[in-house]
């Protein structure tokens, strides 16, 4: 009795075990870009977990063009855009939003946008726009990674606060930075990005080494040196951090003081301006989006006065829309960055895996 | 049978065969080479080295630590018995992050340790062995612990009454009898360890990962799909080995036992329990209490000293903004994926640990192992697979909510198999036939034997699928959802930013989280258990006021071997 049970048994779990490597093996082959008949009231917007904006701005792009927006989240920048490629020949929404420089060129390499102008392109700043020959991806915020620093701890020392690349690697700085692993932490990643923008790829090697002889200290997440182990963040003050230094973002400073009654005179955190990488964040017209018309609308939105003014106290970025004004928070606590360090998208896509390599080897 | 094995032919093996599968294919080809490839990388052997030997240590300290607990929680009466054992429970669901951070607050610079000895854990492996023992606690103490409350002390006494030691009428009665259950409640600490991600992040440096970290930093990160796929096979394999291992001790140890009502076993601590008891709380003050007691301390240490401030932050933000969602609506979105991924997980792993009592041989063992896969399994794996496979009618789920719920049953599954079997294989043979034979139908003498006796198992599991629910983080962060964020979610998210305030209402949320899931687990198990009580078997012998102790009765392996 049991032996037949048996049998069938073994026989289902066969049949699915080859079923199952069988459609992975066809994967997504076809279907992309089944226009359907109607079009659709709704614009679906994949993104990130940090994407953010006020229900009042999306209710007013709602108003001007009649289109809800639906908002599909999935983990950080780097999961969203993998998730993104995974799927692209039967994509999840019209627009994608939150690639960034460092990962622009895998998203672009995989053919995941299709072309699109946007209306009011003319109005971003030209030296965000790096896809401007093919209009694949529009510009939509940039933010700084830079050394964020303890103002308390460098005044009580009667010590100026370091400002550049080459001032951490300074004696009296020993042993006061802790930084991100490059291979886990997007700031982590851009702080090394900065440093071989600042010394070339033939000398940042030597520059890590300093770094490393200097007493840096590295931790997997920027949740951990931001919110343990540094002793400027109102986090790490109470969790007893006992870095003064670490790699945050240069929006910290306003982010700290917001929500805070009665606001204070400065903000606890500084930003030291000459250690800077820039991020670009990008959002794309998907390519087989279900709806292209309204994806179209929401980056014309997403460009427009109206959303870029809203960003800054919603996901800590700077407008990269001339005229969009900050809110008062970040002109009075921010630091204007005036020469960020960058690399070209394609030269990150290239040396980057080389680079996190040698850096594991270096500094680990 | 059918159920279980369609489940996860659809919602495991599928997903997860089709990401490996494209990790493995490229351009068409199967790519094959790529293993020797990246089974030759020397870091990659270190990374497996370091999985397996922090498992193995961390695994042998909770069982160390939780065993005494077990019993604690199992037979002894003391006031505020279920509120601690619903406490203990609530680190497991806990967000790694919020709880290592916890962990760090107690073990690293200026924590409790430091300020008391000068001693600072938080880089060394002592930090991420002590944060295993705390997630893992409740593991051992409900596994464990919920046979042991059901075993009848009677045989334990008689032993003692026919000259036996305290030590040797544990070790030749109880400890047999409890086998089984120490062995699955030690598989599953080793998995958990095994695939360890957030502690060994957070506590363990840049420069110690699991295999688990490794495939999520490929698959995440780095997007180098094909390495993912061979470490996915490799911690498969792995994990397989180690199962292989757990059927063969099992089969060896598992007898039939006398199982009594749980609620007529507990006594109040006599003589040498005393000194226990008073150990094991102790145990669990420093090394779970503590803990949360920083967290929930936290959430209250507000920029005007110590009040509700971040709370209230909560309750009033998110009025005007996509990012925070209110509370009471992620509290809402948790509780309803919860309760129907154990659901989900309860009827799934009900059927199959049905399945697996009555039959046996190679092949059920089989399917006994390949239900406990998903423990395993990389969460990033899950959820990317999800995102590929199920996409297409009559699946196509990755619009659909009951996706997340899907995910959480997956993890939810092993556990109700693993706290509902060796209670389901215990019951006696023998009492189903004396049934029978007393002219009772096959479904009353399930209502009437099998049913009493896995009610309160059944109790247990559906509260551990629902508390591996609550705060499964990994595959629901992983499968972009419509966004309804769970607790974990919205906790990860605040933490994720700058300021003060996002740091409080993280801690805030992360303790509201604490208390629903203490509250739901102390839910789940009054009812269950009074109902247990008032049910007891009506079959001859087997009610606690029945006839005296008889040795445990071999008849199970027999049955196997019979059956073979």
């Amino acid at each position: 009795m049991t032996s037949t049970i048996r049998r069938r048994a073994a026989g289902a779990i066969v049949l699915a075990a080859a079923a199952a490597t069988v459609l992975a093996g066809c994967g997504s082959g076809g279907g992309s870009g089944s226009a359907s008949g109607k079009p659709s009231k709704t614009v679906t917007l994949v993104s990130h977990d940090s994407f953010a904006a006020s229900t009042s701005v999306l209710a007013q792009f709602t108003k001007e063009t009649g289109y809800t927006v639906k908002v599909l989240r999935g983990g950080d920048a780097g999961a969203a855009v993998n998730q993104a490629i995974l799927t692209k020949d039967d994509p999840r929404g019209d627009v994608f939003f939150g690639v960034d420089n460092t990962l622009l060129s895998r998203a672009l390499d995989n053919g995941l946008f299709d072309s699109y102008t946007a209306k009011g392109l003319d109005k971003v700043a030209a030296d965000v726009q790096l896809d401007a020959a093919k209009h694949r991806v529009t510009p939509i915020d940039s933010g700084d990674v830079c050394v964020n620093y303890d103002r308390a701890y460098f005044t009580s020392h009667h010590l100026a606060p370091p400002q550049t690349f080459a001032d951490l690697v300074k004696p009296q700085y020993k042993n006061l930075l802790v930084t991100e692993n490059v291979a886990t932490s997007s700031p982590g990643l851009a702080f090394m990005l900065g440093s071989i923008a600042t010394y070339g790829d033939q000398h940042w090697q030597t520059y890590w080494k300093q770094l490393k002889a200097n007493g840096v200290k590295v931790v997997d997440s920027w949740e951990q040196a931001y919110d343990s182990d540094f002793s400027g963040s109102s986090a790490g003050r109470k969790a007893g951090g006992d870095r003064p230094l670490t790699v945050s973002y240069a929006s910290s400073p306003p982010a700290e003081v917001v929500g805070v009654n009665p606001p204070p005179a400065q903000s606890p955190v500084g930003v030291s301006t000459g250690t800077c990488f820039r991020q670009i964040e990008f959002a794309g017209l998907l390519h087989g989006a279900k709806n292209p018309a309204g994806g179209k609308a929401f980056i014309d939105f997403m460009i427009s006065r109206t959303f870029q003014q809203d960003m800054p106290l919603q996901m800590y970025v700077d407008p990269v829309v001339e005229g969009a004004k900050e809110p008062a928070v970040f002109t009075r606590y921010g630091a204007k960055i005036a020469h960020p360090t960058t690399l070209p998208p394609a030269t990150i896509a290239d040396r980057r895996d080389d680079w996190v390599k040698t850096w594991n080897s270096l500094v680990l | 049978m059918v159920v279980p094995l369609a489940f996860f032919a659809v919602f495991f093996a599928y997903p997860v065969a089709a990401i490996v599968g494209r990790g493995l294919r490229a351009g068409g080809h199967w790519q094959l080479g790529r293993i020797g490839g990246v089974l030759g990388d020397p870091s990659v052997r270190h990374v497996l080295w370091f999985t397996c030997w922090q498992a193995a240590a961390s695994t042998a300290l909770t069982l160390a630590v939780a065993l005494p607990g077990a019993y604690v929680f199992a037979r002894l009466d003391f006031p505020g018995k279920r509120v601690l054992r619903a406490v203990v429970t609530v680190p497991f669901v806990l967000p790694t992050v919020v709880a290592g951070s916890a962990f760090l607050a107690l073990l690293g610079r200026g924590g409790l340790t430091d300020s008391l000895f000068g001693l600072r854990l938080d880089t060394s492996v002592w930090a991420i062995l002590i944060a295993h023992v705390f997630f893992n606690y409740a593991v051992v103490v409900r596994t464990v612990g919920g046979l042991w409350a059901q075993l009848d002390p009677r045989q334990e006494e008689a032993a003692r009454m026919l000259g036996a030691g305290r030590f040797a009428a544990f070790r030749r009665v109880v400890l047999p009898a409890l086998g089984p259950s120490v062995a699955a409640a030690g598989v599953m600490v080793f998995l958990f360890t095994f695939t360890s991600f957030g502690v060994v992040q957070i506590l363990g440096g840049p420069t110690r990962a699991t295999l688990e970290v490794e495939i999520y930093r490929q698959t995440a990160e780095v997007f180098d799909l094909s390495t993912a796929a061979v470490l996915t096979i490799l911690q498969f394999l792995a994990v397989v080995a180690i199962l292989a291992v757990h059927a063969w001790t099992l089969r060896r140890r598992e007898s039939a036992l006398r199982l009594v009502d749980a609620a007529g076993t507990g006594h109040r601590p006599r003589g040498g329990e005393r000194a226990l008891l008073a150990g094991v709380l102790a145990v669990v003050a420093v090394l779970i209490l503590l803990p949360l007691g920083v967290l929930a301390a936290r959430s209250f240490d507000g920029p005007h000293g110590y009040g509700l401030d971040f709370y209230r932050s909560l309750g009033s933000a998110g009025d005007d903004s996509t990012f925070l969602v209110p509370p009471v609506e992620a509290v809402w979105n948790s509780l309803r994926y919860a309760a129907i991924a154990a659901l989900i997980a309860l009827l799934v792993g009900g059927l199959a640990a049905a399945a697996l009592t009555r039959r046996a041989g190679r092949l059920m063992r089989g399917f006994d192992a390949l239900l406990m896969l998903p423990l395993g399994t990389s969460a990033v794996t899950v959820g990317f697979g999800f995102l590929i496979s199920l996409d297409k009618p009559p699946l196509d789920l990755r619009d659909s909510w009951l996706l997340v719920p899907l995910a959480q049953a997956l993890v939810g599954v092993p556990f109700v198999v693993r706290v509902m079997l060796p209670v389901l294989r215990a019951v006696d043979q023998r009492l189903r036939e004396a049934a029978s034979v007393l002219g009772a139908s096959p479904a009353r003498v399930w209502r009437e034997i099998d049913l009493p006796m896995a009610a309160r198992a059944a109790g247990i599991a559906a509260g551990f699928a629902f508390a591996v629910s609550l705060g499964e983080f990994g595959a629901t962060v992983f499968i972009a959802r419509p966004d309804s964020p769970t607790l974990p979610v919205a906790v990860a998210r605040l933490l994720g930013r700058a300021g003060e305030m996002n740091y409080g209402q993280a801690m805030a949320l992360s303790t509201v989280l604490m208390v629903v899931c203490a509250a739901c687990l102390l839910i789940l198990e009054v009812p269950l258990s009074s109902s247990a009580a008032t049910r007891t078997p009506a079959v001859p012998g087997t009610s606690p006021g029945g006839s005296g102790a008889a040795p445990a009765s071999p008849a199970a392996p027999a049955r196997e071997k019979a059956l073979r």
